[in-house]
């Protein structure tokens, strides 16, 4: 009787708290015109800060606020929305709140953001990693991403350079047995495909005879199963590890046993870190907030590129062979003036044969059937096309020297 | 002569409904305050922004009001369908696993039939898939406890990771391009009430635990669970058949968490992942402690509860948190807070006095005064 009563006061205070705070908060009304300068932004992100992936976002994205002139009252980030109706619940809330621009950066809150636009058509929803922007055909739904295969096979250059140190004979050979590296993999989705390729490719511009072990972890941030899996992956004999997932587990794991570690999104501050290929939001959120600024549409799909500064590496770790930068300066410049491509058709094969025509689920309507041929011939070097057709990777194919296991 | 302890706890005569209602309130407030002073600490915001965040959080808007609404409805479902098995003291840690595989159901439903079949008959199979599955799932460990005496606590808990490995599967198999994002589906959604998405949700689980309080407080059942729980050896002496009584109330608990699974698939998400259940399985078992087991009570927990976490997600954005840590901090010490609280209203603290006759005479007059 008592807590029945107790539970009657609680809604009681909590009511009277619900008046005070309605009638404290009007929202704002913006009103029209077309140039705002007092626009408001949002930042929806899977994870908190403990997420290497979402941290990129997030720093990128107050960066890029600070940039544009966005106090703190003027944009909000907020973590640990999940990928599920929760995301729509956020972004309508946004909304409703008055806010003019709202991204989100996980793959899952696609078709919750697009539900939002669809809802509040004067409010731009713009998506990283996204596959659907290109089809829906909604004025105010926006996906980007970056060619962050150019940063990954950069990195695997530096990866090669460290295994010849560690490894090579006189003339920079490595032996079968230690020209194998490991990658622990989130899902087996194409983005992670193409990332550990463009990764492998990298290397093996480096040591021809490199061979890479992939393992999943089913989960984009996973710290325990992470660190396992590249547990595993060393004991399965790799001398080198890298990493598509978010959490410091395989750094960790790498630091442990002494293995020397090629990371993602961000220096991990370990004495294995050898170098991290990493998106750099910020071009994008400037390019996002000013169009906002100047009622300009933003463009469905937007690519980062090497060239406008969305594709970086970092620093070199400790743990990198000398002569590393000069090498990444050589062959960075190669993929900028286009004579070098990443998944150049002659430096693979599929099956033991050399790629002449691929189809990718380019649409992604849901089907899972592929519609676009992706292999194009530029100046005699026949490519793979990758995040060409939309921002998002389609480069699902697996090539020979890659074992998957799991 | 054995010397009395320095501090002994002595168990309280019933206090009265004022001041129970009044300890909650100060320990509410006092932890409160506390959590913006913590938030103010972290932040360059003033320990007052925080009240304004975390109500403006739960009752800002009427969209907010109506997912405060909506969550609590849940958790409160969640909460019904363990209380029957608490009652039992059947520790029913499985509610995630209950709850996931009943989504599961819904959604195998949807996937497979979804178009196939008209709604209304997609939406009633989905229902009675969830129910099934559920009670399933709750009912698995019930039938080890009753005839091979199994630990119903880690059975339960494991449960809970294979309904995990089981989504994460189906996934896998529906999902060809291999992403783990499951679509959410368009066939198999629940009807708006009344042009209202969350109104149904809400409704359901009220009249569910109204139904769940009658159950326990007015029928046969009721009362044989609560003789289980109390004395399963009176149970027997008084002829109920406890391996019964276990399996009956557990096929209850999991079909009630089945359905939950089922509005988390039919009626909001329309899409499954591992975290589906959010938790709930573990929130729900504070709400029903601290609802004393009283399916009533459990509607003012679950609300205190969703409200400070609604609420906290506000405080997350306007104080510029950019993780989730300072807010389960608050959490944290909100609950410890109110747990503390209704220990002290059982126990009170004596230390020793010189004089053990005074002492004694005092803890009289105390047990008067307080």
């Amino acid at each position: 009787m008592s807590k029945r009563i107790l539970s009657l006061v609680l809604v009681a205070i909590m009511l009277v708290g619900a008046i005070f705070t309605l009638s404290s908060c009007n929202g704002e009304n913006n009103g029209d015109g077309e140039k705002k300068e007092d626009i408001k932004a949002a930042l929806i992100c899977l994870h908190g800060d403990s997420s290497t992936y979402d941290k990129n976002f997030i720093d990128a994205f107050k960066k890029a606020c600070e940039n544009k002139g966005l106090d703190e009252d003027h944009y909000t980030i907020i973590t640990d929305i999940p990928e599920g109706t929760e995301c729509y619940d956020k972004a309508a809330d946004f909304a409703d709140d008055g806010y003019d621009v709202i991204f989100a950066d996980s793959f899952g809150h696609e078709a919750h953001m697009i539900k939002a636009a669809e809802e509040f058509e004067d409010v731009q929803f713009c998506h990283a990693t996204g596959t659907k922007a290109h089809t829906e055909g909604l004025s105010n739904y926006q996906n980007a991403f970056a060619s962050i295969y150019q940063g990954r096979f950069l990195a695997g250059v530096a990866a090669g350079l460290k295994l010849v140190e560690l490894y090579g004979d006189e003339e920079g050979k490595v032996t079968d047995e230690n020209a194998k590296i490991g990658y622990v993999g989130a899902h087996p989705y194409a983005e992670v495909v193409s990332g550990y390729t463009s990764f492998y490719l990298g290397v093996k511009s480096i040591v021809e005879n490199v061979t890479m072990e992939v393992r999943y972890t089913g989960s984009w941030y996973d710290e325990t199963a992470e660190k396992t899996t590249a547990e595993a992956l060393i004991g399965a004999g790799c001398k080198l590890i890298s990493q598509h997932a978010d959490s410091m587990g395989a750094p960790t794991a790498c630091e442990n046993a002494n293995v020397p570690n090629v990371a993602y999104n961000g220096e991990t501050g370990k004495n294995t870190f050898v170098i991290a290929s990493r998106i750099d939001w910020i071009p994008y959120f400037e390019y996002m907030l000013d169009c906002v600024m100047n009622g300009k549409d933003i463009a469905d799909d937007w690519t980062g590129t090497l060239e406008n500064g969305a594709v970086k590496i970092t620093a070199l770790g400790d743990a990198a062979a000398e002569g590393t930068q000069a090498k990444l300066d050589e062959v960075a410049a190669k993929l900028n003036d286009g004579t070098l491509k990443v998944f150049d058709c002659s430096t693979f094969t599929v099956d033991g044969e050399h790629l002449t025509k691929y189809l990718a689920d380019v649409d992604d309507a849901g089907d899972f059937v592929p519609e676009t041929n992706v292999i194009k011939t530029e100046n005699g070097v026949t490519f793979f096309d990758e995040s060409s057709f939309r921002s998002a990777p389609y480069f699902d194919i697996r090539i020979d020297g890659i074992t998957e296991v799991n | 002569m054995k010397k009395e302890p320095l501090i002994r706890l002595v168990k309280r005569d019933t206090l009265s409904v004022p001041k129970v209602v009044l300890i909650y309130a100060i320990a509410i407030v006092v932890s409160l305050m506390l959590s913006a002073l913590i938030c103010s600490l972290f932040s360059s915001k003033n320990p007052l922004a925080f009240f304004e965040a975390l109500f403006n959080g739960a009752l800002g808007s009427s969209r907010r009001v109506w997912l405060l609404l909506q969550d609590s409805a849940l958790l409160l479902g969640v909460a019904v369908a363990l209380v029957p098995a608490f009652k039992m003291k059947f520790w029913n840690l499985g509610g995630n696993g209950q709850i996931l595989v009943g989504c599961l159901a819904a959604i195998s439903c949807m996937f497979y039939l979804g178009g196939k079949i008209p709604d209304p008959l997609l939406i009633f199979i989905m229902t009675v898939a969830s129910i099934a599955a559920g009670a399933i799932w709750g009912v698995l460990p019930a039938i080890f406890k009753a005839f091979f005496g199994t630990n119903e606590s880690l059975f339960t808990l494991m449960l809970n990771y294979i309904a995990t490995g089981l989504v994460a599967m189906f996934i896998t198999i529906w999902v060809k391009s291999g992403s783990g994002v499951l679509e959410p589906l368009k066939a198999g959604n629940f009807p708006k009430l009344f042009g209202n998405r969350y109104l149904l949700t809400v409704l359901v689980f009220f009249v569910l635990t109204i139904l769940m309080f009658i159950y326990l407080k007015y029928t046969k059942h009721g009362y044989e669970i609560s003789v289980v729980g109390d004395s399963p050896n009176t149970a027997k002496y008084i002829g109920i058949d406890v391996k019964r009584v276990i399996i009956r109330t557990m096929l209850i608990s999991g079909a009630l968490a089945g359905i939950v699974g089922l509005f988390l698939a039919g009626g909001i998400h329309h899409t499954i992942s591992t975290a589906s259940a959010n938790n709930m399985g573990f929130t729900a078992i504070m709400a029903t402690w601290l609802a004393a087991f009283n399916p009533l009570i459990m509607m003012g927990t679950c609300f205190f509860i969703i409200f400070i976490s609604r609420g906290m997600v506000e405080v997350r954005g306007s104080f510029g948190f950019t993780n989730d840590s300072v807010a389960n901090i608050v959490i944290g010490l909100v609950y410890f807070c109110v747990i503390a609280c209704s220990f002290f209203i059982t126990y009170r603290v004596v230390f020793r006095k010189s004089n053990t006759k005074n002492a004694e005479a005092d803890e009289v007059k105390g047990d008067k005064k307080v």
